[in-house]
């Protein structure tokens, strides 16, 4: 066992023990030795150090929370509007299915609040036969579910629409969607709980941030599979993602999804708040609006070969990236190197959830050849993400929000690798 | 316990079970979509109409579990506190009057900055004009302004504003858009009647996934 300030090294006599000064003495002395070699090898930049031979060098000793390779730094993109309202996960920086929670998007409408957990409650009244206050602690003593499931924004690629540019990232496209296993109490069961009557067809959803944001949610979603969640990816959530509790509404758009939930209003009708109606409402052609349009569509995305990141030899290389919908399982993900002309299947990495990112993949030898890769989403319900022509033929070029068609990336003789769409 | 969380969270994790996937439920049930209706405050929307169905399903999924009694009743002073919703029909807006030339100095002092001089924009959204998606050419219901206002309003003292200067402010901005005379005044009763030119260009969401792009 260690003691502050010492470490033990695995010896079986226990004998030998050194202080930690000691170890750090030879390690400044090593890493000294080093940054010698590393500005040889091209310096000035601030890379990392490390030990020409990592075996003849004690590692540090366990740490009480961990932290990433000094060699990888993912960041979120933050959104440059005053004051900044979002900011969009690393896709292309990312692998299987899984955003860890610091790399979670974040879209807020009045910064994040900074809540009490034992101060926190959730008000449940309205159609219910008890009006009921829970706190965190009732939420978390009710029987809990956990589920993997994606959150995307409704608002993610609306630049491919309307401004594409040959530079944008995976993460500029779609980097406001992330996926997390949620852990929490069944909304059914809680409604049951409060004796929700049958005439409530509507729920309020209200958040305790300062734009106090409110949804007018279908009762059909709780009964069917909502969620109060308190818990993402094993731990408590993080505040900008709704600390400490969240609606949780599988499949369906980010903003309805209130963090930071603090009341829950059962009526026969919507209330058809402002994000309800001059938000988060989709313009048509002919002059019509939809509302309340709450499914995100089945969309896929390439993450590699994709801008900045370039091919460099011939050779085989694999093209991969996520597909989801909202409504159920990704059932088929095809790829095209030809810009649409030709198509064939990508493998599918399991599990292949419902309402959850699925991984696709498909090795590909490049000789050089210019080629325009295109991946296309088909979820269980027979839905086919469309072509840029065929979606603007149904929404115009004016819709607001959930911004589907195909994206595709075009790959230069050089290697380079660039946005495209078709 | 455990199989009947599993069953209600679950279910569309589950292809074995088709029939109960409210995806599989969809496809198999034709429904009659109410597409190019405006959306009416009385009328059935497919997700109304399924709204026993879900519920049904629900509860005989959770009969195997108690009734836990967690948390307590909450009082009407709790929900009174925090109950500031308001709907169109003009439930849950508070007493209180506001007028359109006191709006317009709360305006100068508490709004300009953001939304601009009468209303066109500047930091933030565009109020009135000929822009996209202003309170006269794009939201339905006038109740949803003070709803708004209140909640959430001025954005550098959120939820300030008593709900004298919110109807003031709301007369102002109908005013900036010629829904509201010079004079004009609002209150919990003529705040629901004004007609908005927006209303009738709403419709329901009548994407279903398959086959049909929407």
């Amino acid at each position: 066992m260690a003691r502050p300030g010492v470490f033990a090294f695995g010896s079986p006599t226990g004998a030998k023990i050194r202080f930690m000064s000691e170890v750090s003495k030879k390690r400044r002395a090593l890493l000294a030795g080093m940054a010698g070699g590393l500005g040889a090898m091209g310096a000035g930049n601030s890379r990392p150090l490390a030990p020409d031979d990592p075996t003849k060098l004690q590692g540090p000793p366990p740490t009480e929370v961990g932290e990433r390779s000094p060699f990888e730094t993912p960041r979120r993109t933050v959104m440059k509007n005053e004051p900044s309202s979002s900011s969009r996960t690393p896709l292309q920086d990312l692998t299987g299915i899984i955003t860890p929670a610091d790399l979670h998007f974040e879209r807020h409408h009045a910064g994040v609040p900074r809540i009490d957990p034992e101060r926190y409650s959730l008000l449940i009244h309205g159609l219910v036969e008890r009006p009921t206050i829970f706190t965190l602690a009732d939420l978390k003593r009710f029987p809990s579910v956990s589920r993997l499931l994606f959150l995307e924004c409704s608002g993610n690629g609306g630049e491919a629409l309307r401004d594409p540019k040959a530079d944008l990232t995976p993460q500029e496209i779609d980097g406001l969607t992330s996926v997390s296993e949620w852990t929490g109490v069944p909304l059914a069961l809680l409604f049951r709980e409060v004796g929700a009557l049958p005439e409530a067809r509507w729920f309020l959803a209200e958040g305790a941030d300062a734009a106090v944001m409110t949804r007018s949610i279908p009762m059909g979603k709780a009964w069917d599979d909502a969620m109060i969640a308190y818990a993402q990816n094993g731990e408590a959530l993080r505040p900008e993602t709704g600390y400490p509790a969240r609606l949780l509404l599988p499949g369906w758009e980010g903003n309805a999804n209130v963090k930071w939930i603090r009341r829950l209003d059962l009526a026969e009708r919507p209330f058809f708040t402002r994000e309800e109606t001059a938000k988060y409402s989709d313009p048509l052609p002919g002059g019509r609006t939809r509302m309340f349009s709450f499914e995100m569509d089945a969309k896929s995305i390439i993450t590699f070969p994709a801008y900045p990141a370039k091919l460099a030899s011939r050779g085989f290389w694999e093209i991969t990236g996520i597909a989801w919908s909202g409504r159920g399982r990704i059932a088929r993900v095809e790829l095209s190197v030809d810009g649409g002309r030709t198509w064939s299947d990508a493998e599918l990495q399991e599990p292949v959830l419902p309402k959850c990112h699925t991984r696709f993949r498909k090795l590909w030898s490049w000789q050089g050849e210019p080629a325009i890769l295109v991946s296309r989403a088909t979820d269980e319900t027979g839905y086919t993400q469309p072509t840029r022509e065929d979606f603007v033929a149904v929404r115009g070029v004016e819709t607001r929000y959930h911004f589907n068609h195909l994206r595709a990336w075009k790959v230069s003789p050089d290697g380079s690798v660039e946005f495209a769409l078709v | 316990m455990c199989r009947a969380l599993a069953f209600l969270l679950l279910a569309c994790a589950c292809s074995e079970a088709p029939a109960s996937s409210p995806e599989a439920g969809r496809l198999a049930e034709p429904r009659s979509e109410p597409s190019s209706e405006s959306v009416d405050l009385h009328g059935e929307w497919r997700r109304w109409a399924d709204t026993p169905r879900l519920r049904e399903r629900a509860l005989a999924s959770l009969e195997s579990l108690p009734r836990f009694g967690f948390g307590r009743k909450a009082t009407a002073e709790e929900i009174a506190r925090i109950d500031i919703d308001v709907m169109p029909d003009g439930t849950g807006l508070p007493e209180g009057r506001g007028t359109v030339e006191r709006g317009r100095a709360l305006y100068k002092n508490q709004c300009v900055q953001c939304h601009g001089a009468d209303g066109r924009g500047a930091d933030y959204d565009a109020l009135a004009g000929a822009g996209a998606y202003t309170v006269g050419n794009y939201w339905p219901y006038a109740t949803t302004l003070y709803d708004y206002i209140y909640r959430a309003m001025p954005q550098a003292v959120p939820g300030s504003l008593p709900p004298d200067d919110v109807y003031s402010l709301t007369a102002f901005v109908l005013h900036l858009n010629e829904l509201l005379p010079a004079e004009g005044t609002l209150d919990r009763d003529s705040l629901p009647k004004v007609e908005m030119p927006g209303r009738d260009g709403f419709v329901y969401d009548d994407r279903a996934g398959g086959s049909e792009l929407k």
